[in-house]
């Protein structure tokens, strides 16, 4: 048996080795990601949160999937069973797969261009034989492919909607394609500019310009860094935008008819899977991953040392994002729908569109990357000057115009105004 | 006819520069769910902590006795006449000899407390303060009949209340009020 693995070519032990402890590792981040949220829930309510399964309640989640996995898998009579059963599947993958071109830890970026065959040669002989925690290193699509299989998320909410048979379910499911089409633009509009800089669409390479220059995305690119945030809190439905399981309104939204069982459990696993990935891509892109200002290099030069030390970092940097996630769950309430189309359409596009010109002008011309920090300041507070001259059109100083008609009783406002 | 001067508008307030950013406000909303994080939890961890009841919390009934530890009751039967819920059922029978302060006392007294929906009427109803509901809040039984709470059993909870210190007597024992007497002779 172990000469057979012997057999097996190194590079597919390894990812093999990545993909399981990956998968393995989201899922139990994932459960105790679940307990935090629920314990910061109660902290910032002023209560204790679950503390009965364990010390600290630290047992909560297993308990919790242990209830899952045991539940009676109901399908009720009035679906569509094939994708009603499809849609979760669909949403756990395609949240999984996102998470494979995102570096865990330390990278090496694949070589760039070279003048001679050789030196091409040596230099990719070099980058085989480093080491990058990545289950596909080196796809040069990274960024791309990210969002292209976080969008195909949307079908499993779309179909879990539709199949439902069931208004309710439907109008999460609407709720939820509306939005993720309206900030797909934001999203990716807010990301050109940090590629335009850093040459590539390959996460490494992101990585790799942001230590060379000893500066992150966030400082010399903040308004493109606010962009992106307040968008992945939409593709997550995340609060304050999660119109599309907005309890009060619509019972559960979406996963209405997902009551129980691991049915459930893989449609809020494929949402924290989510949180996750775009807390991973918002480290990357605008943190400078596992970088530290040359501290993590401070600390240890041995090789393992130095591999967990940039786990670490990483792994810290994603925690805050998903932290973040928590606490704006019990500062900011739900958006009304018009609310948050008119932030996207009217706000965030118009200041994307701006930031990747003044991007693209200053890359063109060679003008330092800092001066970018001050576009975005100047477009930031222009937007805020906007707002403050012409105010919310749409719920301010209304004035009666037509005299109520008559019969109403006082105080019954008629809806024709 | 309502008359268009006498709709008022609400307004929303107007924002300032702060406001319309809405950076600086949603800093603020962090701030302050933040500062909640860390400050002093109110929740009671229940079993491992017991609650500290308010004085007049209604809870399972007591009936008193008096110094001599003799039930105070004198069969008047004014808290059943009272109780809504008609949880109360009790059989007077003539004062043992030597009890001269009264006519009647009661030969049993029985409170379903199932059926009681707790609301103190037979408290305020009590001529002699003899009925009283305690800060026992944790009542429960494996049966309906566990639950139906004789004389001797409410007696039993005067004891554990007044020795547990946890319900002090609230009137002063003594003499007994004009329900205690016999009727007017005429």
């Amino acid at each position: 048996m172990m000469d057979f693995y012997e057999s097996l070519p190194a590079w597919l032990v390894n990812t093999a080795l990545i993909i399981a402890a990956v998968i393995a590792g989201i899922q139990g981040y994932v459960a105790y990601l679940i307990l935090l949220e629920r314990k910061v829930a109660a902290w910032v309510q002023d209560r204790i949160g679950p503390n009965r399964v364990g010390p600290f309640g630290l047992l909560q989640p297993i308990a919790d999937g242990g209830k899952m996995f045991l539940k009676e898998e109901v399908i009720p009579a009035h679906v569509d069973k094939i994708f009603f059963l499809m849609a979760p599947i669909v949403a756990f993958s395609t949240a999984l797969l996102a998470i494979a071109v995102v570096p865990l830890g330390q990278t090496t970026p694949p070589p760039a261009a070279t003048a001679t065959v050789a030196e091409f040669e040596s230099a990719q002989a070099k980058y085989a034989a480093s080491y990058s925690t990545v289950v596909v290193p080196g796809l040069d699509i990274g960024i791309l492919y990210c969002f292209a299989i976080g969008s195909l998320a949307v079908y499993g909410v779309i179909l879990a909607g539709w199949s439902s048979n069931n208004k309710f379910s439907l109008l999460g499911a609407l709720r939820s394609s509306a939005q993720i089409i309206s900030y797909e633009i934001p999203l990716g509009m807010s990301i050109v500019g940090v590629i335009l800089f850093a040459g590539s669409l390959n996460l490494e390479t992101i990585i790799d310009y942001q230590v060379n220059k000893g500066t992150w995305f966030l400082f010399t690119q903040p308004l493109a860094f606010l962009l992106f945030l307040v968008s992945v809190y939409a593709e997550c439905n995340r609060l304050p935008f999660d119109l599309p399981e907005a309890e009060q309104e619509l019972v559960g939204g979406y996963h209405t008819e997902y009551s129980n069982s691991m049915k459930l459990g893989l449609m809020l696993l494929a949402e924290y899977a989510h949180m996750i990935t775009t807390s991973f891509l918002m480290s990357i892109v605008f943190l400078g991953g596992w970088s530290l200002f040359g501290l993590e290099t401070a600390i240890t030069s041995d090789p393992t040392g130095l591999f967990l030390v940039k786990a670490a970092i990483l792994g810290g940097k994603m925690s805050a994002f998903v932290f973040l996630y928590l606490l704006v769950r019990w500062t900011i309430p739900r958006f009304r729908f018009d609310q948050l189309m008119a932030l996207a359409w009217k706000v965030m596009i118009p200041l994307a569109l701006l930031n990747l010109f003044a991007a693209m002008l200053i890359r063109q011309f060679d003008i330092t990357p800092w001066a970018m920090t001050g576009v975005s300041a100047m477009l930031f507070l222009g937007a805020g000057l906007i707002g403050l001259k012409h105010g919310t059109p749409d719920n301010r100083a209304r004035k009666l115009k037509v005299p109520l008609p008559r019969g109403l009783p006082a105080g019954v406002t008629y809806a024709g105004r | 006819m309502m008359k268009s001067e006498d709709v008022k508008w609400v307004e929303e307030p107007k924002l300032g520069l702060f406001g319309q950013l809405y950076l600086p406000i949603v800093m603020d909303g962090l701030k302050t769910t933040l500062t909640h994080m860390f400050q002093r939890k109110v929740t009671e961890s229940y079993p491992e902590q017991e609650p500290t009841m308010v004085p007049n919390y209604r809870g399972v009934h007591r009936l008193n006795r008096d110094a001599e530890g003799r039930t105070k009751c004198v069969a008047c039967y004014m808290c059943a006449t009272a109780c809504p819920a008609h949880c109360i059922d009790i059989v007077a029978a003539p004062a043992p000899a030597g009890w001269t302060d009264r006519e009647k006392y009661p030969e049993t007294f029985v409170i379903d407390e199932l059926r009681c929906i707790y609301c103190g009427m037979c408290e305020e109803a009590c001529p002699v303060d003899a009925i009283e509901l305690t800060t026992l809040y944790d009542l429960t039984g494996l049966s309906r009949e566990e639950l139906i709470f004789d004389k001797e059993k409410l007696l039993s909870v005067f004891d554990m209340t007044t020795k547990a210190g946890t319900d002090p007597v609230r009137t002063q024992s003594g003499k007994l009020g004009p329900a205690s007497e016999a009727p007017p002779v005429k």
